[in-house]
């Protein structure tokens, strides 16, 4: 348990399509997604229709307006929170990247002398690499949350924002803790959440040290409210000495009475409960012994790239995110994928917003497309984000950042022969920093080549009904050709993977435009698409030269 | 009343019935029809793949034609809620930096109406004199569902048809999986999204599937017949018009 987490695994959204591939055809995980998503949008829904449809929209009007207020005046409230966390004893350290706040926790924790710590579920740590750094500081954090613990215990990574395990079914984690734990293999539940408990509750007894998250920062009172059902961030942040809340500068909202319309949304959002089973308001150190709290509290605040997502205004509301993962419960594409396909912490359509804008654009390409945008996560946030929105906006982003080059022609001759070598299906063995191999880079450009000009002559064609008439005939023909080949070949038609799985509807021999203008006015055709269907593949049979 | 057509390309090149069935259905309901054959595309393709130029180019040049026809109709009328939206709700969104354009969308926008809507919501017309026999789904477009906030009127017209059995199908209102573009960029996944759509059409035993977007029905349709399914895709334009024969 004590391995260095694998680094490389936290960065891969270049490699999503091949990712998805690979998810798409792993069944048990075809069958975890569908069991988890189902439910979990399930219940939420009962959980919002008890609530009724008017008062549901008035609280995610009432989260947006909260979320609006504080993310507009950043400054002011968490300057307003961090004063009152360090009145009343504790300690505000403010982070500009992930390495300065590892190495904040890293210090604290050999300076307490500990090579060990408990922590809680937070997706602020997995997105700041913590685990990994602490480990090469030679500290092992024990994950606490049971999702957590479990994909710990498997050496990977959360694919679920607050179901971190879910692609892994009861089989799966029978066999790891027989396994990691050297237990006897069982897949009763509470045998195994009995085992889990018996573990961590020794590592609990031991810690000098707890991390939590934060799901919300009161600024008025400099309050953290940490949300969860497993009782273990109440041990987290009681049992240990030390305790150590690790916030995007994003979770401050300004005042108590502003709590109860979160707590109302993330819950029901989440997993259709009303309420959690624990939720901690937890403020200060503790002033006497005979107090509870911790002698010593830090808040680590963190940037990460926040600010400058503030700076978009097209994008700025992804900050309102409050992860309740309903937008991922959702997506038809993530309910197909999973997590790990997005390639890095935050995955689903959040993800697919977050990612580009934390990471480099250059570096999550592919996910704001990795999207029907059938608009059901922005029908499901609690707090009114606008992703399908924001989606669109970052399509526009990544094509307005290709190079220019790749709309007309190649940076030079050696980035050609090393394109069209791919297409021959000459594949590059070298890998560049990135881990995506020359290959798939230079297919990546010629298609995007190809993409650029098409959508160019499109643009031509479509501005003008001749031409686009013109274009259409040109289509038919090269379908009559391709067609006539395909009876005794391999498939031509121009999307051999789309036809893969599905069949295409030849183009119609007369459009409806042809028609109207032949008839003057009056289409003429067929009523029912059976005979519609027949007349056009006689059609076709009849224009294959 | 006179309205005028606005046929989306998919329509236009792959499914001229439906434009067909969509005048028909229109003027049998006394409401005067008529086309530009001017129009090509909304440029919604462009748009969703992030290329804005492209996309304004198209969306001017509609635009214009747009208002101009309707200096001499009443309404316009698509059998479809993507491009509808594409111009009453992304239009604005394109032009945002151009006050005029900007005011121009909005202006067509609000005479521009999805089938089902202008039926049910223009026309009153829930009861167009169809008969239908057998069991019939629907399945509900995202666009249309979830921008146009259209769920209702489509089931209201089927449910009127004479001998319907209509019935239901589990996640009705979750997508098909084409997504435009994004099944040509992710086929694979556009594909297993749609297999579960499929799924549920067939669960429900219902014989025929409609749906008020074509690009839907294309998906579905394909999948369908790849499968060698019996159940028929259609979209309602047609279901309403070839239901009258039976």
């Amino acid at each position: 348990m004590s391995t260095v987490p694998d680094s490389k695994l936290q960065r891969q959204p270049q490699s999503f399509a091949e990712n998805a591939r690979r998810a798409l055809v792993n069944r048990p995980l075809q069958q975890a997604l569908s069991i988890a998503t189902g439910k979990a949008t399930s219940a939420r829904h009962a959980a919002v229709a008890e609530v009724g449809a008017e008062n549901w929209e008035l609280l995610r009007k009432r989260a947006h307006a909260i979320k609006a207020q504080t993310i507009n005046n950043l400054d002011f409230y968490l300057d307003k929170f961090s004063s009152n966390v360090e009145r009343q004893g504790g300690h505000v350290f403010w982070a500009e990247t992930a390495d300065e706040a590892c190495d904040y926790i890293a210090e604290l924790a050999h300076r307490h002398g500990l090579n060990e710590i408990v922590k809680s579920k937070s997706m602020m740590t997995e997105e700041i690499g913590l685990n990994h750094a602490l480990a090469v500081a030679g500290i092992e954090a024990i994950e606490t949350d049971l999702g957590e613990y479990i994909v710990q215990l498997a050496g990977e990574r959360p694919s679920h924002i607050n179901m971190p395990a879910i692609h892994k079914t009861r089989g799966d984690v029978a066999d790891l803790f027989a396994e990691k734990l050297g237990v006897e293999r069982t897949e009763e539940i509470p045998q195994m959440t009995a085992l889990a408990r018996r573990v961590l509750r020794a590592r609990f007894a031991e810690a000098g040290m707890g991390l939590t998250g934060v799901n919300y920062a009161i600024a008025d009172t400099g309050t953290i409210v940490l949300v969860e059902n497993e009782g273990n961030i109440r041990l987290t942040t009681s049992l240990p000495a030390v305790h150590v809340a690790v916030m995007g500068i994003e979770k401050v909202i300004p005042g108590l009475e502003d709590l109860d319309v979160f707590l109302k949304l993330l819950s029901r959002s989440a997993s259709g409960q009303k309420m959690t089973s624990y939720v901690s308001l937890l403020t200060g150190v503790k002033s006497s012994r005979a107090e509870e709290g911790p002698d010593e509290f830090h808040v680590v605040i963190v940037d990460n790239g926040r600010i400058k997502i503030l700076a978009d205004e097209h994008l700025r509301e992804s900050l309102y995110c409050i992860r309740c993962g309903a937008c991922l419960n959702v997506c038809p594409v993530y309910r197909k994928i999973g997590g790990h396909a997005y390639g890095w912490v935050y995955p689903g359509p959040i993800g697919a917003v977050l990612t580009p804008q934390m990471i480099g654009l250059d570096q999550a390409a592919a996910l704001p497309f990795a999207s029907s945008l059938c608009g059901a996560c922005g029908d499901v946030c609690p707090v009114k984000i606008k992703l399908p929105e924001m989606l669109l906006h970052l399509r526009h982003k990544v094509k307005e950042a290709e190079p220019p080059e790749s709309r007309t022609h190649y940076h030079s001759k050696e980035d050609t022969s090393e394109a069209l070598g791919s297409l021959n299906g000459f594949r590059h063995k070298s890998e560049n920093s990135d881990g995506q191999s020359a290959w798939s880079r230079s297919r990546k450009r010629l298609s995007n080549v190809f993409e650029h000009l098409g959508f160019r002559l499109w643009a031509i064609a479509m501005t003008n009904s001749q031409r686009y008439q013109a274009a259409a005939r040109l289509a038919r023909l090269a379908q009559a050709v391709a067609g006539r080949r395909k009876a005794n070949g391999p498939r031509v038609l121009p999307m051999p993977r789309w036809t893969a799985t599905r069949d295409l509807p030849p183009l119609a021999r007369r459009s409806f435009r042809e028609q109207w203008l032949e008839s003057s006015g009056e289409p003429t055709g067929d009523m029912a698409r059976q005979d519609a269907t027949h007349l056009k593949e006689s059609q076709r049979a009849e224009q294959t030269p | 009343m006179r309205i005028s057509l606005f046929i989306t390309c998919v329509v236009d090149q792959l499914y001229p019935e439906i434009g067909t069935a969509m005048f028909n259905l229109l003027t049998r309901l006394g409401v005067e029809v008529t086309f530009n054959a001017e129009q090509t595309c909304c440029g919604q393709p462009a748009f969703n793949s992030g290329y804005h130029n492209e996309a304004r180019e198209l969306a001017g040049r509609m635009l214009d034609l747009f208002t101009r026809e309707l200096e001499s109709v009443d309404y316009i009328v698509a059998p479809s809620g993507s491009c509808v939206t594409m111009v009453k709700k992304f239009y604005p969104d394109l032009f945002a930096d151009d006050p005029q354009r900007r005011a121009q969308a909005e202006q067509v926008g609000e005479r521009l109406y999805e089938l089902s809507q202008f039926l049910v919501d223009v026309l009153g017309a829930e009861d167009v004199g169809a008969s239908f026999a057998g069991r019939v789904t629907y399945h509900d477009s995202c666009h249309l569902l979830r921008e146009l906030g259209v769920s209702l009127p489509p089931r209201k017209l089927i449910r009127a048809v004479r001998g319907v059995d209509f019935v239901e199908m589990d996640e009705a209102e979750v997508c098909c999986g084409f997504g435009g573009t994004f099944s040509v960029k992710y086929p694979e996944i556009s594909s297993a999204i749609g297999q579960e759509k499929v799924r549920n059409i067939e669960r429900s035993q219902a014989e025929t599937v409609v749906a008020c977007d074509a690009s839907c029905l294309m998906q579905i349709g394909g999948l369908l017949s790849r499968k060698g399914s019996a159940v028929r895709p259609l979209h309602l334009a047609e279901f309403l018009m070839a239901s009258e024969q039976t």
